[in-house]
């Protein structure tokens, strides 16, 4: 028995390591974590400090080109990058641990506790949550990176609990879970011994997929003017390019590079997630 | 069938009530007084001598103390909002004062049907079929499944700066923002209509070609699992053609899918406002976006309402459409 688990872990890691959507999304992934390592080392200006000529393309001296008002675009990349990471980590971690949370209890308890769960979830499934966050958000005075991912974190939650529930309600019937059951063990001990490693892998993707969630939302709320009130951020940049005419002028250096990274960082997030789906459910696989 | 209705009909009321409630509730909740703050930001964005400025900050601050009804009981400043909002009173712009929220959000209501239904209806109908067919072959689905993820993964607004910058900037073949040129006056010519799809086809593009990347990736997963179940194989068995197996698992994969619609349309509204911002396209977006930028807040908590009841009353819509493709449902309630 422990050594066919062993075995299949190995096979697992090895899937991993042959699948060319994990190669290309862990390659992707590192390239960004390395760039915003290694990328503060070559920023010479402040992210709003004067830098040189306004507007000049991409040089060896500003390798993104400045923009109109003379701002070096590689030092807001870069310091905007650490924020996007931040709201990824926050938003993503809290709403996957309350979704959890509430997806755990709601599968496993069922019953009244579940129903009322439930219509709470749907609630504010429904509720798109652009709107709450712009209404929340625009009564905010200060806005932190910190407090936005919180916000977004606690919003998200519901696509978490729906899909942890699910699980959850499949696992409960299996027979490891009833033998725990008879064996008096109590609910609190077997979520955590039982269900809890089962989902552990689950738990991760989804992790994953709201961490990349996270990031499109702050990016979006940056956009319409919401975001935050202290720091640099790609949507905002992107926000800055629209409003001040990038687009007629031709600054394709000030739009498309921030865009790009979004799209690559949130894309290497979901061909992560994608080799994994296909690392466990074997029937996805598509070489 | 119509105890389906109706119990859908309930949840959507709930759902509302707690909207609204919140839409009353989050100012409220705010650290200090929201007419403080509302004034204190105003007053920030505006010039003029300060003595100028101090008589129309007094005016402001009356005017919402007025318009929020600190004054009173919170009960009675909550039964107010609720008839203010069954009347349609939304409130006056301050942006655009002394027009009504309502009358502003209602004008920009006809660019948003055409502009989302559309783009919505095809991306979903365009993005299922290419995710059914991608999953029919390996060697498709190699290429198609990436570029799908791809696709999910780009902001939908700056496809839209991607696509203006190509089509407006470098090609110059369409314009770059607004609904119709300023030359021209809304009517229902065969010019006019030609300068308003010129104005709509990057829209819709950015819409269409960002939600389709998600359907075909649902759809592709969705056929492979039914392919695998025991009623294809039995089907198989008895020798009936792929193509026949095919349409069957279609069939049964596109439920899920269209639950899915219903449940991604807040995602889908949030990328319709930012691609709105981006052309200047006048829907309810970038009137939100205006109220944003100019501290309009009757503005932004009308259109929060108005997005909130949109999107129930499509939920709803989609709701009443399963019923008929999905024989389970009528049975579940009328055995039940």
């Amino acid at each position: 028995m422990k050594l066919s688990d062993r075995l299949k872990k190995w096979d697992v890691l090895y899937f991993f390591l042959t699948n060319s959507k994990f190669k290309i999304g862990i390659s992707i992934l590192l390239f960004f974590i390395l760039l915003s390592i290694v990328g503060p080392f070559f920023i010479h200006y402040k992210p709003y400090e004067y830098a040189g000529v306004q507007g000049s393309p991409p040089s060896l001296e500003h390798p993104l080109g400045t923009n109109p008002f003379g701002y070096d675009l590689y030092s807001q990349l870069i310091v905007a990058l650490d924020g996007t990471w931040l709201v990824g980590l926050i938003g993503g971690g809290v709403a996957t641990i309350i979704g959890l949370l509430i997806g755990f209890f709601s599968g496993y308890k069922g019953g009244f506790l579940d129903e009322v769960l439930m219509m709470f979830t749907n609630i504010l499934l429904v509720i798109p949550t652009i709107a709450l966050l712009v209404i929340i958000a625009s009564f905010l005075n200060s806005r932190s990176v910190v407090l936005e991912s919180l916000i977004i974190g606690l919003t998200g939650w519901p696509w978490v609990a729906r899909a942890v529930r699910a699980q959850t309600l499949s696992l409960k019937s299996r027979e490891f879970v009833s033998l725990s059951k008879i064996s008096g063990a109590g609910t609190l001990k077997i979520i955590a011994e039982d269900i809890a490693p089962n989902m552990l892998s689950y738990v991760f993707m989804v992790f994953i997929l709201q961490f990349g969630g996270s990031i499109l939302a702050i990016v979006g709320l940056s956009f319409i003017g919401l975001g935050p009130t202290n720091s640099v951020s790609l949507g905002g940049m992107l926000q800055d390019s629209v409003l001040w005419n990038a687009l007629i002028l031709g600054y394709w250096w000030w739009m498309i590079p921030p865009g790009i990274v979004i799209t690559f960082m949130v894309a290497s997030l979901y061909f992560i997630n994608m080799a994994m789906d296909e690392a466990f459910n074997p029937r996805l696989r598509s070489t | 069938m119509r105890k389906y209705l109706t119990r859908k009909i309930i949840i959507y009321l709930i759902t509302f009530f707690i909207a609204a409630s919140l839409d009353w509730a989050i100012p409220r909740l705010m650290p200090g007084n929201p007419v403080s703050l509302i004034v204190s930001r105003f007053a920030q964005a505006s010039s003029g001598s300060a003595a100028q400025a101090s008589v129309l900050t007094k005016q402001m601050f009356d005017y919402f103390m007025q318009a929020f009804q600190l004054n009173i009981p919170w009960w009675e400043q909550y039964a107010l909002f609720w008839r203010n909002l069954l009347t349609g009173n939304l409130g006056i712009s301050m942006y655009l004062y002394p027009e009504p929220v309502i009358n502003i959000i209602l004008s920009a209501v006809p660019y948003d049907i055409l502009f989302l239904l559309p783009s919505i209806l095809l991306s979903f109908w365009v993005g299922n079929r290419i995710g059914a067919w991608a999953a029919r072959s390996k060697k498709a689905d190699n290429i198609l499944l990436p570029t799908f993820y791809i696709l999910t993964s780009v902001p939908y607004f700056w496809l839209g700066i991607l696509l203006v910058w190509i089509f407006g900037t470098l090609l110059r073949v369409l314009p770059m923002s607004g609904a119709f040129s300023y030359s021209m006056t809304p009517s229902f010519t065969f010019a006019f209509i030609f300068d308003y799809l010129k104005h709509w086809i990057l829209p819709f593009l950015s819409l269409f070609i960002v939600s389709l990347g998600g359907w075909a990736i649902g759809m592709r997963n969705m056929i492979i699992y039914e392919l695998e179940s025991n009623y294809s194989r039995y089907m198989g068995s008895l020798g009936a053609s792929q193509r026949l197996i095919r349409k069957y698992s279609y069939r049964n994969a596109i439920l899920p899918q269209i639950t899915g619609l219903a449940l991604q349309l807040g995602t889908i509204v949030a990328g319709a406002i930012t691609t709105e911002i981006v052309f200047s396209y006048p829907g309810i977006g970038y009137i939100l976006f205006e109220g944003i930028m100019n501290k309009d807040y009757p503005l932004i908590q009308g259109c929060f309402l108005f997005i909130i009841a949109g999107v129930l009353l499509a939920n709803f819509i989609i709701d009443i459409l399963y019923m008929f493709i999905d024989p389970r449902v009528k049975i579940a309630y009328t055995e039940g």
